[in-house]
């Protein structure tokens, strides 16, 4: 369980709007190159001098594939993140003002306090 | 020494910009109600004459991440640029430029230093909405330099509200103390119940409309005692996911003083979170 990887995938896809188009365009072939090149790098940091460890359970990595926000959530990745990369990616598909957003909540009203902790 | 002339504690709400300057079919309903509510808010500002900003806020996963997460942080630059591409992206945010007063960012680093706060500090900081929303709405010219101060509401582990009250009274001592004949107004901005990316976001109110009533009347009577007798870290999660940032008021509530009723009190019931306005004169009310 990666709580803070699953963050890190979200923060950088989020801040870039390369990485946002080619998420929602191709998220199998997304999740497996940023796994595979970005997930062990330090921000702030030169490519030689990145961490060994970082990887997603497949849990995650189907998560993330599948675009689904909801087992996102469930697992405490940051409400924040996934909210705005998923409007970002989605909400274009929407004619209504704040549709996206009412169905994304919807489709978590099965959900109740406390909520997954979401500390990293 | 400088004087405290307003300390002024807000709402940032991101949709303000867009909302305020739509036209036609695109402005919403309640947009003339809320431009005018903001238009008295900035006055408060505006008639204290103000030479410096000390602003409070929280930075939303911009450049503070979680590899590095400081808990309270100053920026100390001569220059802060502002709002990021998923700002624009989502709120329709302009991008802006303040001048920075590394002179008293410097004072309050060493004095919160002095005085119990480890405080971090930030040399070259791109600040976000939760600065640039009351820049926007308070002093749109945007001509005055600030001191940003971030505060972490969002990433926990968080820092007991406690201590947001005590860093409140602390930056409010330390403006007071600080050897310069200007004018200085403290603003920080926070929200009362909110949720994003849960089951209760973007409803008809906010998620809690009894804490909003509650909230509401704890910042105008300056009821800090009240506040942290209910308020802990655990209690904030059931009005709403992200209620953490009501901390920020707190802030704000230790800087305007215990017991000290606000000079200017506003509110508006919006869709998804409700919109609250404070000002304090500590030196009374301009003329």
């Amino acid at each position: 369980m990666s709580k803070y990887l699953v963050d890190k995938f979200l923060f950088t896809i989020d801040r870039d709007p390369d990485l946002v188009e080619r998420y929602r365009e191709d998220p199998d072939g997304t999740v497996a190159w940023w796994e595979e090149t970005q997930a062990n790098r330090i921000l702030g940091c030169i490519d030689d001098e990145r961490s060994t460890w970082l990887a997603f359970t497949d849990e995650e990595r189907t998560a993330l594939r599948d675009h689904d926000h909801v087992a996102l959530f469930e697992m405490g990745a940051h409400p924040f993140l996934t909210l705005t990369l998923f409007i970002a990616m989605f909400e274009r598909d929407h004619d209504e003002p704040l549709a996206y957003q009412k169905a994304y909540g919807e489709a978590l009203a099965h959900l109740s306090l406390p909520y997954p902790d979401i500390t990293t | 020494m400088a004087k405290v002339v307003a300390v002024i504690a807000s709402t940032h709400h991101p949709f303000y910009y867009r909302a305020s300057r739509s036209v036609g079919d695109e402005r919403p309903p309640f947009a003339d109600e809320w431009v005018a509510k903001i238009e008295r808010f900035r006055e408060t500002l505006t008639r204290a004459r103000p030479d410096v900003l000390v602003m409070v806020g929280s930075d939303h996963f911009h450049q503070l991440w979680l590899d590095n997460m400081p808990q309270f942080l100053v920026g100390k630059a001569p220059v802060y640029d502002a709002n990021w591409y998923n700002e624009e992206r989502e709120f329709g945010l302009p991008r802006f430029r303040l001048e920075g007063h590394e002179e008293l960012s410097s004072h309050i680093l060493r004095g919160g230093l002095d005085s119990g706060f480890d405080l971090a500090f930030s040399n070259e900081l791109r600040i976000d909405h939760s600065v640039t929303c009351p820049i926007i709405t308070l002093r749109p010219e945007a001509d005055l330099p600030i001191v940003p101060i971030y505060t972490n509401i969002f990433a926990p582990p968080l820092p007991q509200p406690k201590r947001f009250v005590e860093l409140g009274r602390q930056i409010r001592a330390l403006v007071e103390f600080w050897p310069s004949d200007q004018r200085v107004a403290i603003i920080g901005t926070g929200h009362l119940s909110l949720e994003l990316g849960g089951p209760r976001q973007f409803g008809p109110h906010g998620p809690d409309p009894e804490f909003d009533r509650k909230a509401v009347e704890w910042i105008a009577s300056g009821d800090v005692e009240g506040c942290l007798a209910e308020v802990t870290l655990d209690s904030l999660h059931a009005p709403g996911n992200a209620t953490h940032g009501f901390m920020d008021f707190m802030l704000m509530m230790g800087a305007a003083g215990d017991g000290v009723r606000a000079d200017h009190v506003d509110s508006l019931d919006l869709f998804h979170t409700m919109e609250a306005y404070f000002t304090w004169y500590p030196e009374g009310a301009p003329a």
